[in-house]
């Protein structure tokens, strides 16, 4: 269910990386809850709007707002990267690592990595070593890790790209539950069937430029604009 | 050939015979290296990762200097610490020179920069794969040193033993700093020298030979404490 009230808020949002524009200005309201699906080709400037959002990409010009406090942002936020990063350790420390960090009493960490453990099929590789797991455990792990915190707002960058039909299920499977449960996702995808089945709105964006924006039947049923349009019509759009 | 056969026959007759003076110095020689090691450690990782993941002005420079000090040939630096503790120099009020103590001093500028170069390389390395993800979770700087020298622990430990390697094989600077006084200052390596120039290349050779034992003993030990290699580790 998509409320109104924004929750994160660009303003003229710009970022440069050496003289080259790779995101904006643009403005944008997302709202406080939902599953927004963050759409575009390759250097459309996906990843790098996740990232402002997240806190974790500096502006070169304009505002981001968060419905937070600043200090806050990124403890009540999750971040799932494109290329799983794994910490060199067993996937029970994996789990455990974000918890630990919060100072969370040993007991209730050993609690919440066995559920989670469990949840993504992981509970009997817990003392494996997480580097060595498969592209699909590995993803299902850091979304796992990311989960285990309960963030307020998770973000994910094209969580599924590599992965089989069978992982991208669990994972879908995974977020829905999360979104379920209250947890707002703003997600980086190309795939448009994934962003069919997942999104409660949509971000379309095209060379570092917001083309459009909206409720996700609107955007897949009658995209704003041209480049929106031929977007969805499954034509390559540069 | 003959030699090398008679420096095995000495190295095994002096530990089946427990050599009350090969002991001596074996245990001179693993005091002194170990103390180094530890006190050059203790400087050289924080030192390393400190590097890897602060960024200022001079850092390339500094680095390259850290870089090129791993080369410093032990004699001068032997010749530097000997003139900094000898009775005119500005230390020498502390009568260091010629004691074990002296030895570690030369030991720990020797090795330091070797460890933390190896340091440095490791952790810039995780840093690079942790970086976005330790940012992400909002890690404090504590949080991200600990995390990196925790994951990053069996390398530090290789670049430990490579600084172990270089001290306890060293001769130019213990050799002037600590002078080769016999039940004083006398090490392995020193011994072995002193027995060449005697002429003495049996002994030299066995002295050599327990003195490659005690190495590998070492690493050995300290691989098997620290359970690398193992199916489920690093």
């Amino acid at each position: 269910m998509v409320t109104l009230k924004a929750g994160l808020t660009l303003t003229a949002a710009l970022v440069k990386r050496r003289q080259k524009t790779i995101l904006g200005p643009i403005d944008l309201a997302l709202a406080a809850s939902g599953f927004t699906i963050v759409l575009g080709p390759n250097g459309a400037g996906k990843t790098t709007l996740l990232k402002v959002l997240h806190g974790i990409e500096r502006l070169s010009a304009g505002s981001v707002t968060w419905p937070i406090t600043e200090p806050l942002v990124r403890q009540q936020q999750a971040f799932v990267f494109q290329s799983p990063i794994m910490l060199r350790r067993s996937v029970w420390a994996n789990l455990a690592y974000p918890l630990q960090l919060l100072g969370r009493p040993r007991a209730e960490i050993a609690q919440k990595v066995d559920d989670w453990a469990g949840r993504i099929g992981l509970e009997t590789a817990l003392n494996r070593q997480a580097p060595r797991l498969s592209a699909g455990e590995k993803q299902k792990l850091t979304l796992a890790r990311a989960l285990i915190r309960q963030p307020q707002t998770l973000f994910l960058d094209e969580p599924c790209a590599n992965l089989d039909g069978r992982s991208t299920r669990e994972i879908e499977t995974l977020l829905r539950n999360a979104f379920d449960n209250g947890t707002r996702i703003i997600m980086a995808t190309h795939d448009l069937g994934q962003a069919r089945r997942l999104a409660t709105d949509v971000v379309f964006l095209l060379n570092g430029q917001l083309q459009d924006q909206g409720l996700a039947p609107r955007i897949f049923n009658a995209p704003g604009t041209p480049q929106s349009q031929a977007f969805f019509a499954g034509e390559i759009v540069e | 050939m003959n030699d090398i056969w008679a420096g095995l026959e000495a190295a095994f007759w002096l530990i089946v015979t427990l050599n009350t003076d090969l002991l001596e110095i074996t245990l001179r020689s693993l005091q002194v290296s170990l103390t180094a090691l530890v006190i050059a450690s203790l400087i050289a990782l924080p030192l390393g990762t400190w590097l890897a993941i602060r960024r200022f002005r001079y850092r390339r420079a500094t680095i390259a200097g850290l870089n090129a000090l791993m080369g410093l040939p032990p004699v001068v630096v032997g010749l530097i610490v000997y003139l900094l503790l000898s009775r005119s120099g500005p230390l020498g009020v502390l009568g260091l020179l010629f004691t074990p103590t002296a030895m570690i001093i030369a030991q720990v500028i020797i090795i330091t920069p070797l460890i933390a170069s190896i340091t440095h390389q490791a952790i810039r390395e995780l840093w690079a794969d942790y970086h976005d993800l330790l940012i992400s979770l909002n890690t404090t700087k504590k949080q991200r040193i600990m995390t990196l020298i925790w994951d990053a622990r069996r390398t530090l430990l290789t670049a430990s033993l490579a600084g172990f390697g270089r001290a306890i094989g060293e001769v130019g600077a213990i050799m002037i700093v600590g002078g080769n006084i016999d039940h004083a200052t006398r090490v392995l390596t020193t011994a072995i020298a002193l027995e060449t120039s005697k002429g003495d290349f049996a002994l030299a050779l066995g002295l050599g030979f327990v003195l490659i034992a005690l190495a590998l003993a070492v690493n050995f030990t300290i691989h098997a404490l620290s359970r690398t290699e193992r199916d489920s580790t690093w």
